[in-house]
């Protein structure tokens, strides 16, 4: 028995229609990420001047690494500015969202805005735009520290090594601040109300319905705005870069892990290197990020 | 003092006070930014903020050192391009994820996942080597090509498609809607939030990213915005009148979209996060 051929048409595009349209993203997918990626781990164990000549050198390159001071360096100093982001940039997101999300604030949306709104502005826009607020006499930074303060104005922001991470950090609290807050924000307006009236009925106070209601319920949202603020952080590299007119920064003070990447790898020219730091880093933010689901209790059943 | 419903009103202006005072902060430097912009180079210094004449002096000599529309340009064809072609093709991927049962949905999935915890550094020299080896270095195409698809965006869209109801396809197909005119038809329209989420973060991903093009654009005539900026910072790091002007006019269009997106934003920004 044939079917008439527009029935089959009709079957056929509709058994086919997945496999169309996933096509597209597995094409670019196996070019652009599968492939790099197989290719990433052949070079780590290569060294390499150019796209075009490599070598095969075993373990030489981790071997190296584990005595190179700039690897470790750079380890030291993203690692220096993700504890900061972690720890001191996402309490003061959370205490924002906490305050917005108290009951009568007014003008919650323009709050909203106002702290999201440094996020539109790329990190080299950012960098670019600090990297004048840093200037001594001039830049907004000092003149503010010396109206509140009465501090001098020639501070030195970008050339002093002891202040050159301070001031990425102030930069990127800027930047983040707001752009976790909403995600705080929108955790918190998840909270079921009624196990806040609930806890006011047992009498709890605020702090307790702090520990008790508000925290165990956005720890999954915490859990992971912690591990994607580690994940970004430690990938650290246009502010500095900016900033630091395209150098590590005083006594490389703002030298960071993808920063070394990218000036082995396309600088110096060798890929084979430049891959095995990229490991590195991924092994860094996978034990991060384990780490941190484990510390929060991400795997535990709550009871 | 105590209201009615039990609010401290002391406490009520205090935290207004506190969100004030951050927004204050927060809006200062952006504030500082459009100031420095239009001040002439005499008033930069002079004044902390507004100067009393505002020029748009720092705007001509800007595209008089570089040729900064050649850089507008460059930037805003491939940002939109890569989010056309990226909303295109991630919608279309996350509709079949979504909602169709197929071979290999699994392990695709799986797959998209396990890259997502990558970071894309790790990329770098092998994706350098690729684009060397298919001649593109130095080319739009290697900006655009790798961008073409997002494995965030498939995730966003598969998982605002899955509410769709499965009525709502099957009532297209018995109306004889083919398989694609569904998607574009149907499921489009009703993913208009998602759709609008999305076209602000790709648009956004393209027009501020500076490690790749850094990386595979060499010529000056194809820069995009960020390379510029970066360079001029080296360059006429004296001239800060026309680099606060250059900043500025790099940082509009994605403000301009994100107003024109932002309900459709900050839902869709936190709806794969809250629900997961």
């Amino acid at each position: 028995m044939s079917q008439p051929s527009a029935t089959r048409f009709w079957t056929l595009q509709r058994k086919a229609a997945p496999y169309v349209f996933i096509s597209p993203f597995i094409i670019v997918f196996a070019t652009f990420m599968v492939y790099p990626l197989i290719q990433s781990i052949l070079f780590a164990f290569q060294a390499s001047s150019g796209p075009k000549s490599t070598a095969y050198v075993g373990l030489d390159n981790f071997r190296f690494m584990l005595r190179d001071p700039d690897f470790w360096t750079a380890v030291r100093n993203t690692a220096t500015f993700a504890f900061f982001s972690v720890f001191v940039q996402l309490p003061l997101s959370l205490g924002l969202a906490l305050l917005l999300n108290a009951r009568w604030v007014r003008a919650r949306s323009f709050f909203r805005l106002a702290f999201f709104s440094p996020h539109l502005v790329g990190q080299v826009f950012v960098a670019v735009l600090f990297s004048l607020i840093f200037i001594p006499r001039f830049g907004l930074l000092n003149r503010a520290i010396h109206a509140v303060l009465g501090m001098g104005l020639e501070t030195k922001w970008l050339m002093d090594p002891s202040l050159v991470m301070p001031a990425l950090v102030l930069t990127a609290l800027w930047m983040y601040v707001g752009f976790n807050m909403i995600y705080f924000l929108a955790a918190l307006q998840a909270v079921d109300p009624q196990l806040y009236e609930a806890a006011q009925v047992d009498g709890a106070n605020r702090w307790k319905q702090f520990i008790h209601v508000t925290f165990p319920g956005i720890k999954p949202i915490a859990v992971f705005i912690m591990i994607m603020s580690a994940i970004g952080s430690f990938q650290l590299f246009e502010l500095p870069y900016v900033l630091l007119r395209q150098t590590p920064g005083p006594n490389q003070a703002g030298l960071t892990i993808v920063m070394y990447l990218f000036s082995t790898g396309f600088s110096t020219g060798d890929l084979g290197y430049a891959s095995a730091i990229g490991w590195a880093l991924v092994l860094i933010i996978l034990t991060i990020s384990l780490a941190q689901a484990k510390v929060m209790g991400l795997w535990k059943r709550d009871a | 003092m105590r209201s009615k419903a039990g609010f401290d009103i002391l406490l009520v202006i205090a935290i207004h006070l506190v969100l004030a005072a951050a927004a204050c902060v927060v809006l200062t430097p952006l504030f500082w930014l459009v100031c420095a912009a239009l001040k002439g180079p005499n008033d930069l210094f002079h004044y902390l903020f507004a100067s009393p004449d505002p020029t748009l002096e720092n705007f001509r000599s800007l595209f008089k050192q570089v040729p900064f529309f050649r850089y507008m340009t460059n930037s805003m064809f491939i940002a939109t391009s890569v989010t056309l072609l990226q909303v295109f093709f991630s919608s279309l991927a996350g509709f079949a994820l979504a909602k169709y049962e197929f071979r290999g949905k699994r392990p695709i999935m799986v797959l998209m996942l396990a890259t997502m915890m990558i970071p894309g550094q790790v990329l770098l020299a092998p994706m350098y080597k690729l684009i060397y080896q298919m001649g593109l270095v130095d080319t739009y195409w290697a900006l655009i090509l790798p961008a073409v698809v997002s494995v965030f965006g498939i995730i966003l869209f598969r998982q605002s498609m899955l509410q769709i109801p499965d009525e709502l396809l099957d009532a297209g197909r018995i109306d004889g809607c083919s398989e694609f005119r569904l998607y574009w038809e149907v499921v489009l329209p009703v993913s208009r939030p998602m759709v609008g989420a999305f076209t602000l973060i790709a648009f956004m991903g393209s027009w501020n990213s500076f490690l790749w093009p850094q990386i595979v654009l060499q010529d000056h005539a194809r820069f995009t915005l960020p390379i510029a900026l970066n360079q001029m910072v080296g360059l006429y790091s004296q001239e800060y009148g026309s680099l606060m002007a250059g900043t500025l006019l790099s940082i509009l269009p994605v403000i301009v979209l994100f107003f024109l997106l932002q309900k459709e934003f900050l839902a869709g920004l936190t709806s794969g996060a809250v629900k997961g």
